[in-house]
């Protein structure tokens, strides 16, 4: 009950503040863009074969999804400092929390409706694009609903990790620090891809382990590969393994399992933080 | 385990509380009973507001327990009946004030109709507000809806952490009324304030904090001594009076049972009354007293 009832404010207090408007605005953006991007691929290479136009719709859909990733993570990273250390710094939370409620019910009910926040951001502004992908150059990604479900997911292990650091340091901090691990991991992964694309193992291990440690690219190598054509890694065989924007294989249930084992591990220590603080 | 219903409204033995090194909190015990209100004084840093967020849970004591109507608080449902005015008094700004008090009845876990939600904005003076936003609120308003927000889930137990930090002169008188109804309604109170006056004229017992202690408590009468009667007289024969203060022609007695009789008695032994007039140390006065005069005593 007092789950759904702070999350529910979760949701509203995201719907009402800025943040929704400015979300909308940059997507909206970025719609409008790959649009006119895509009907420019169309156009210019009018002589692609279907084979062709599937690999710049697939590289190209990769790259702007990537960036509603990056618009997801961002948004909710920012929404859930102020949402949990914003109400402890204002005074907020002192009125709410002498309610007959227990601390780790609003801060489950906060991560609820920012994981809902989130998944709904993702899937409004996939289907989107993957429809404006589908009227420009016909390509439709294989796996569209398991790619949106690891982006929610990714978007839902970097709240979780916002809302922990939001039960220690300051709401700003908070984002700032979430978002900056998120984008290290990134750039870690990167580096790994072109470990192994150079067949050097040491370097290869960088990305593996920071996948371990932050699993959002993790998750988001497995979208990724959700949305590219299968036949396209056969077509291009080797040597684009170290390109950020393709994933040469799916994840495996093992990796799957941790991630949601760290979101849950991440999640209940950001309770445990909460539970002890001084209001 | 079930709430006795009998049980003091606040129970508190030996909390403590540090800041790193700074003691904020040293071995505070009191009670409020059923019904009563409690004035908390003492100049700023004397630990008041930390008892009250160790008491309502928000702060973890070093040690110490605190039971509120009757359960430990750290039981969530020893808060089902408890109304909170905090001192850094904040709403969600994108709520209406309406929605503002939806959510804490919600959340109190409280059946309050429509028409009562009303009737707490209207108490405040907020009835016509009811459906604008919080964020677009003076500071003083902020802190009616607070109180409004303290009362609207039916309490048993009020505790207001400086409730008219933000009010005008009229604010405060508004604040007073309530504070009294309360106490007709049998509500216990907590109150931490600045306004002695304001203690004086509501509480029936007041707890006098200095620097994370307890300097001292009791009733008012208690802490302002027996209530004393000031004369001007002449011609006064050795003796009559028996026990009192002279200074010049002013006399202080220990307040009798009737004054007229004993101006009638002083009239009869040929002595001239010029004055008669009831005297009692403020409770300003007793606080300063206390805190200025005797900071060792109690330590």
């Amino acid at each position: 009950m007092t789950v759904l009832t702070i999350a529910t404010l979760t949701l509203r207090e995201a719907s009402r503040r800025r943040v929704l408007r400015s979300l909308a605005v940059l997507t909206v953006l970025l719609l409008a863009l790959s649009a006119w991007g895509f009907s420019r691929i169309d156009a210019e290479f009018g002589g692609l074969t279907s084979g062709e136009a599937k690999v710049a719709g697939s590289t190209v859909l990769n790259l702007v999804m990537f960036g509603y990733s990056l618009i997801a993570a961002l948004g909710t990273a920012f929404l859930a400092g102020p949402s949990l250390a914003g109400e402890v710094e204002s005074g907020i939370a002192l009125a709410m929390m002498t309610r007959p409620i227990r601390r780790w019910s609003v801060l489950l009910g906060k991560w609820l409706g920012l994981v809902a926040f989130g998944s709904g951001f993702v899937t409004v502004a996939g289907v989107s694009q993957f429809l404006i992908v589908h009227l420009t150059v016909g390509y439709w990604p294989p796996h569209p609903v398991t790619g949106l479900l690891l982006l929610a997911g990714q978007t839902a292990a970097l709240l979780t990790l916002g809302l922990l650091f939001a039960t220690a340091i300051s709401p700003m901090a908070s984002g700032i620090v979430a978002v900056g691990l998120f984008g290290a991991t990134w750039i870690a992964g990167v580096v790994g891809s072109v470990g192994e694309a150079l067949g050097n193992p040491s370097v290869a291990q960088i990305g593996v382990v920071s996948r371990m440690l932050l699993p959002t690219d993790g998750l988001w190598r497995g979208a990724m590969n959700a949305f590219q054509d299968p036949a396209l890694l056969a077509q291009i065989g080797t040597g684009v393994e170290e390109s950020p924007f393709l994933s040469m294989a799916p994840l495996t249930p093992a990796y799957l399992t941790w991630a949601a084992i760290w979101t849950l591990l991440v999640l209940g220590l950001a309770a445990l933080g909460f539970h002890r603080r001084d209001l | 385990m079930e709430a006795v219903t009998d049980s003091p409204a606040v129970w508190a033995s030996h909390l403590r509380k540090r800041y790193r090194k700074r003691v904020a909190v040293d071995g505070v015990s009191f009670t409020v009973a059923r019904g009563e209100v409690l004035g908390l004084l003492g100049p700023n840093g004397a630990g008041k507001t930390t008892v009250i967020k160790m008491m309502l849970g928000l702060v973890r004591p070093d040690a110490g327990e605190v039971m509120l109507l009757g359960r430990p608080n750290t039981d969530p449902r020893s808060r089902e009946r408890v109304g909170y005015l905090p001192e850094l008094f904040r709403y969600q700004p994108w709520l209406t004030a309406g929605e503002v008090l939806a959510l804490h009845v919600r959340l109190a876990g409280v059946a309050v109709s429509d028409r009562d939600r009303r009737d707490a904005l209207g108490l405040v003076g907020l009835a016509d507000r009811a459906g604008d936003r919080v964020g677009g609120f003076s500071k003083g308003m902020q802190q009616r809806l607070g109180l409004a927000v303290a009362l609207v889930a039916r309490p048993e137990l009020v505790v207001l952490d400086e409730p008219t930090s933000a009010l005008d002169p009229l604010g405060r008188a508004d604040v007073r009324d309530l504070l009294l109804s309360l106490k007709q309604r049998r509500v216990a109170v907590l109150l931490n304030s600045h306004l002695i006056g304001e203690v004086e004229r509501v509480c029936d017992r007041v707890l006098i904090l200095d620097r994370g202690r307890v300097a001292a408590s009791g009733t008012l009468a208690e802490l302002l001594g027996r209530r004393q009667l000031r004369l001007r007289l002449d011609n006064v024969p050795d003796g009559l009076l028996g026990p009192c203060e002279r200074n010049g022609d002013r006399y202080t007695v220990a307040m009798p049972d009737d004054v007229p009789a004993l101006v009638a008695d002083l009239v009869k032994h040929g002595v001239r009354v010029h004055a008669v007039e009831p005297a009692r140390a403020t409770l300003e006065e007793r606080l300063l007293d206390i805190l200025r005069t005797h900071p060792e005593e109690h330590r």
